[in-house]
């Protein structure tokens, strides 16, 4: 690729991250340093506050612990076995991480809430928030070490059984060496979803236990302590750099070139005992995976007494919260950002996939900083600094722009993988049967990036319709998205408002579902992130 | 008729071929033997116009190709991995290079009977078994008849039943079709079986170019003896009876044994300690140490490794080596 | 292009008041904001303007955001903002000066601010469930009651950070006890910690879900308002003779809501119009119906059922000592009784 072609590519999303990362990042510095000293002083010697880095940090390494050792079994059996529904049951474990927080907590609060189905109440303690957290990122897993370990030569743990390694000696002597990497990107990626998480805090949370980001949420919105919300969200930022810098650092260190057999050599059926294991394994699995949506569209038909619809007509009627027009916004929304996402992303997936080298892995870290940053500090920084020069803060663009640059990163990591595997080598061959430039672009540029593109859209558009960190902070009163107007049912009390919550909460779920499913099929077949 | 002269090519900070020429004449096979990493895979991506030289030219008939990009080269490849385009059917693909042909499934069904695949028209690219993948990126390089075919290990992937059934209906195909190709590979068996002439490629240079045959006979240095297969090389001593081994009185150089010339000794010959012994169907393997070397010799019956045995070595078993 | 632009807003600004605004007025008010259906109706009728109304969540986050979108405003009045909150409201310079031409109708002790104008008050006080209580325990009747451990498991309370009759009742707190002495407002909430309150997000979930008079809860005192009790049987069917729940005059604390016309709002013509409504007898005898509050000019009618308007006033806080002060005793409070 010719350098003129790579910057010009590299012009939309540098131009899309200096305008809407960089500044609003540099703005909360600014405010952070606007107090007499600096509000760095009072917020490090806060011990409230300093509690909750703590409780943020500890509670992260705990959820990422217990996701990893929940997943591991479910991933073992979905990467090496054969099945009747495998590619289904793949599917559907992906489907709790896109699932807007929102859902999560609203099923959450209609398993274990106040007013639970189990009857225990967990609202406001930690246990619910890390068995939230364990829900959302089983699937982070079974994606990433399933996709290596499905691959894996099973030679390699046939050498080691012949030379007298007993299965649990094989698995911890020779696959979970090689696993190593996966395992290390999926455990990077939970902890830092964990840390970062802040709708589930949230709603499940409660009074007395806050994330940093619900902190941040609070300092500014309730509190108005801008300063302090400003040093929190620097501080997240630097503890998520370094975490990124750390893991990419022990990635370059340890990668281990292996051959990667195709998945249809790997999967063998589970034979005699295994097939009570299997389906043990797959069984709990589905039901902590299942559970929590499915008790959500149970509550939300008998919400009311009896099976019944009641709380879906009610969505329509409701005077405080405008429910047709939060549909209409959100879906809006959600167009927009994924024009946007695809606008900015694809371009940067093109260029890293067709460059290698360290200014390309700086340019795709860069571009992965809005993910790590989270979306909390990105609805904030928008906030305080997009009033000038043009004041984007009433605009209708803005929350657009929040959501892209939220999905962005999503995009990128989809197509990266897919662009770098296929795209060089088919050029060539094109031109070597005579296509022009012009026709080769035509012909095999455009068809497979436009593949590419379809999952990377499906993704911004299930992330856009989900979000919530960015938006509580950006959506205007009478313009609620159907997270925010999901969030307003549960502030009020009653039988009926939850009911209204748990049945729009259905409704964004199944379309949420539904964009990931479709993204499944437009897939072409092989490995990859996501 | 293809002519590349002095060819100098970099890859990165790396000297990948130097001074390399080659000629292939119309409806010749050239086949470019050399080992992994020696730059034969540059050396075809250079005639295809794929990747620029350093230094010299390639030249098409006479006229110097270095301005014209590889669209227009009218020249097909097959690439190791094959590069089908995951989007297109098997037809679609073959089609690819027909252009904006009005009637192309006529040429398309031609070109898939011809690798033996009639009928797969319709067939995904992801449910090809790989000598299927092969043969369909065969026929692809090949429907829009090409003026040279470049073929990058085109069977390295396959096994070895399928690569020795598919060498043989390469070197037809082409045949027939009249295209002339450079077929890069590091299997010594697949450069004789489809070549007219073979080059060997060590170390970023042609150290070798001729007919199959006289570089058989005279491979000249121990690379490219070793590129060609031929690995049972022993010191000899060059004497006036002749060669004789081990290093002794008189001069000293490397021969290459042709095990096929050496028979087991009734009585007396050379003396050699057995290595070990395999049975390899009709005979029993000896690797015999001698002075010099190994040397290896098929037997009627099985010695066991330890003993000694005589072994017959004729004059014309041995192959001086320069150098 | 650009020349045009600029003249004609050159033109506007000088035109100013005269250029006549689209006859719609928004109004962003808290989820407890109500009016009648009729008033609203009354309004349109009269001056020809449409009326939309925005709720946004509780009073903290509504003026919150009304801060936070300052020269933005997502409306053109603003209604909700308090005592407890007014001097945060006016520090950020969110409200543009009118003073209605209703105001004399208005007693002084409301007039805090030329900038905003006083709509209606009441007394947040401690509410509780009469059936909870008889001749062994009888009802309390002080703030120090509540510490006592015979009423240990009994008070829910609203959050004082993010709700607003949850900071007044915190306030009154401070007022009763002060911050220095033997027994200052820490430590009383220090014991009332260790009987066992219980924190609610807000005054909706305290008082529909924990408070055991009005929903299922299992608390039978809580932190609401003194017009709650009649509010619980208003409009009962069938209707109920007595009242169920009381409220207890200690440790009241007065909260005056007020209306503000935003900065740069797109209509403030219309705005001053319909502040001028929200002073009008119309409105103010609709008050009482709508949001159980007491209006703020003396000469409006109560309906029969809302009782009297309360006789004494509270203590209060001077709205500046508020805002100076209330991050601080935020945090303590909450380290008192979170951590």
């Amino acid at each position: 690729m010719t350098r003129r072609a790579a910057i010009t590519l590299a012009a939309v999303p540098v131009l899309f991250l200096l305008a809407f990362f960089v500044w609003p990042v540099l703005s909360i510095l600014a405010t952070g340093l606007t107090e007499e000293g600096g509000a760095f002083a009072r917020v490090l010697t806060d011990s409230g506050l300093l509690g909750v880095v703590w409780f943020t940090l500890w509670q992260a390494v705990v959820s990422t612990v217990l996701t990893v050792l929940l997943a591991m079994p479910a991933t073992w059996v979905l990467a090496r076995f054969d099945f009747p529904g495998r590619s289904l049951a793949r599917a559907i474990a992906t489907v709790p991480f896109v699932l807007p927080t929102v859902v999560v907590g609203t099923a959450f609060l209609a398993l274990v809430g106040p007013s639970g189905l189990l009857g225990v109440d967990l609202h406001g303690t930690v246990w619910v928030i890390l068995a939230a957290h364990v829900f959302f990122n089983i699937a982070v897993v079974v994606r990433i070490v399933g996709g290596v370990w499905g691959h894996l030569d099973p030679q390699l743990e046939d050498a080691a059984r012949s030379l007298g390694a007993s299965p649990w000696k094989t698995f911890t002597r020779v696959t979970l060496p090689l696993l190593r990497p996966a395992l290390a990107a999926a455990s990077s990626i939970v902890f830092l979803f964990t840390l970062t998480s802040f709708g589930t805090v949230l709603i499940l949370g409660g009074p007395r236990i806050a994330t940093v980001e619900v902190e941040i949420y609070r300092r500014t919105a309730q509190l108005l302590d801008l300063p302090a919300a400003a040093v929190l969200a620097l501080l997240q930022m630097v503890g998520v750099v370094a975490a990124l810098i750390a893991y990419s650092r022990y990635q370059e260190r340890h990668t281990v070139e292996q051959t990667l057999r195709p998945a249809r050599e790997t999967a063998r059926r589970p034979q005699g005992r295994e097939r009570t294991l299997v389906a043990a394994i797959l069984g709990g699995t589905g039901l902590l995976v299942l559970g929590p949506p499915g008790v959500l569209v149970w509550r939300s038909l008998t919400a009311s007494g009896g099976l019944g619809i009641q709380a879906y007509q009610a969505l329509g009627s409701d005077t405080l919260v405008d429910v047709g027009s939060a549909v209409g916004n959100s879906l809006g929304y959600a167009l927009g950002a994924t024009v946007i996402a695809l606008g900015v992303g694809l371009p940067a997936a093109v260029l890293i996939a067709a460059r290698r080298g360290r200014l390309s892995r700086w340019f795709d870290t860069l571009l992965m900083l809005p993910l790590g940053t989270s979306a909390v500090t990105v609805g904030f920084g928008f906030l305080i600094a997009l009033d000038a020069p043009v004041d984007l803060r009433a605009s209708v663009v803005i929350i657009p722009i929040a959501h892209a640059l939220v999905a962005t990163p999503f995009v990128v990591r989809a197509s990266v993988p897919v662009l770098r595997a296929v795209r060089e080598r088919l050029r060539e061959a094109a031109a070597m049967l005579g296509a022009s430039p012009a026709r080769t672009f035509r012909t095999v540029d455009l068809p497979i990036v436009s593949r590419v593109a379809t999952v990377g859209a499906a993704f911004a558009f299930a992330v856009s319709l989900g979000e919530f960190g960015a938006t509580i902070f950006l959506a205007r009163p009478g313009g609620p998205t159907i997270p925010i107007a999901i969030y307003r049912f549960l502030g009020r009390p009653g039988v009926l408002n939850f009911g209204q919550a748990m049945a729009l909460s259905v409704i964004l779920m199944v379309i949420t579902a539904t964009a990931i499913m479709a993204v499944e099929r437009a897939r072409l077949p092989g490995p990859g992130a996501f | 008729m293809l002519e590349l002269q002095n060819i100098s090519a970099r890859f990165g900070a790396l000297r990948v071929l130097t001074d390399v020429d080659l000629t292939v004449g119309s409806s010749e096979i050239v086949a470019v033997l050399g080992a992994s990493g020696s730059g034969k895979t540059t050396l075809l991506r250079v005639v295809a116009g794929l990747h620029r030289p350093d230094a010299g030219s390639v030249r098409w008939d006479g006229h110097d190709l270095a301005d014209t990009p590889p669209h227009r080269r009218r020249f097909g490849m097959v690439f190791q991995d094959f590069a089908l385009f995951p989007h297109l059917d098997v037809g679609e693909n073959v089609a690819f290079g027909l252009g904006e042909l009005d009637e192309p499934g006529g040429r398309v069904g031609e070109e898939l009977e011809r690798v033996g695949l009639g009928g797969y028209e319709r067939r995904k690219v992801n449910e090809l078994s790989g000598g299927q993948a092969q043969r369909v990126a065969l026929a692809r390089a090949l429907a829009p008849r090409p003026r040279l075919l470049l073929l990058d290990e085109p069977l390295g992937s396959l096994d070895r039943a399928l690569r020795r059934e598919l060498a043989g209906d390469l070197r037809t195909a082409l045949r027939d079709a009249g295209i002339p190709a450079i077929h890069v590979t590091h299997d010594p068996d697949e450069a004789f079986a489809v070549a007219d002439r073979i080059a060997l490629l060590h170390g970023g240079e042609i150290i070798r170019f001729g007919p199959p045959e006289r570089i058989w006979h005279a491979p000249g240095t121990e690379a490219a003896a070793r590129l060609l297969g031929l690995t049972t090389i022993v010191n000899v001593t060059v004497g006036p009876e002749g060669v004789s081994l081990g290093h002794g009185e008189g001069r000293r150089a490397r021969a290459i044994v042709r095990e096929e010339a050496v028979r087991i000794a009734a009585d007396g010959g050379v003396g050699g300690v057995v290595e070990d012994a395999t049975f390899r169907g009709p005979g029993h393997m000896l690797r015999v140490k001698v002075s010099g070397g190994d040397i290896a010799v098929v037997s009627h019956e099985r010695v066991e490794p330890g003993q000694t045995v005589g072994l017959d070595i004729p004059q014309e078993a041995f192959t001086l080596l320069d150098g | 292009m650009k020349r045009l632009m600029i003249a004609v807003a050159a033109l506007a600004m000088l035109t100013g008041s005269c250029v006549s605004e689209e006859p719609v007025v928004r109004l962003v008010a808290h989820d407890f904001f109500a009016v009648s259906d009729e008033a609203i109706a009354a309004f349109e009728e009269e001056t020809g303007i449409d009326v939309r109304i925005v709720q946004g969540g509780d009073a903290g986050t509504v003026v919150n955001q009304a801060i936070l979108t300052q020269g933005n405003p997502v409306g053109d009045i603003l209604f909700g903002v308090d005592n407890t909150l007014l001097s945060r409201a006016l520090d950020a310079e969110i409200f543009e000066r009118y003073e209605s031409f209703l105001i004399p109708e208005i007693p002084d002790q409301f007039e805090l601010s030329p900038f905003v104008t006083p709509i209606d008050y009441g007394d947040v006080c401690i509410n509780y469930d009469k059936s909870a209580f008889d001749a062994d325990l009888p009802a309390p009747s002080t703030l120090e009651d509540l510490a006592d451990p015979r009423y240990r498991g009994m008070l829910v309370v609203e959050d004082p950070t993010i709700s607003s009759p949850g900071l007044a009742f915190m306030l009154a707190t401070i007022v009763r006890f002060g911050e220095t002495g033997d027994y200052t407002w820490l430590d009383y909430w220090a014991d009332l910690r260790e009987n066992d309150v219980a924190i609610a997000a807000d005054w909706g979930t305290a008082y529909y879900g924990r408070f055991s008079g009005a929903g299922d809860g299992d608390r039978p005192i809580v932190v609401s308002y003194a017009t709650s009790p009649a509010a619980e049987v208003f409009g009962a069917e069938p209707p109920i003779p007595e009242l169920s729940t009381a409220a207890m005059r200690d440790g009241c604390y007065r909260q005056i809501e007020f209306a503000g016309i935003l900065v740069n709002a797109d209509h403030p013509q219309n705005a001053r119009t319909f502040i001028d409504f929200m002073l009008s007898l119309e409105f103010q005898e609709d008050v009482p119906g709508q949001m159980f509050v007491y209006p703020v000019r003396p000469d409006a009618e109560l309906p029969a059922w809302f009782g009297e308007r309360p006789a004494d006033t509270p203590a209060g806080l001077d709205p500046t000592v508020i805002e100076e002060n209330r991050e601080r005793w935020l945090g303590e409070w909450s380290d008192v009784v979170l951590r």
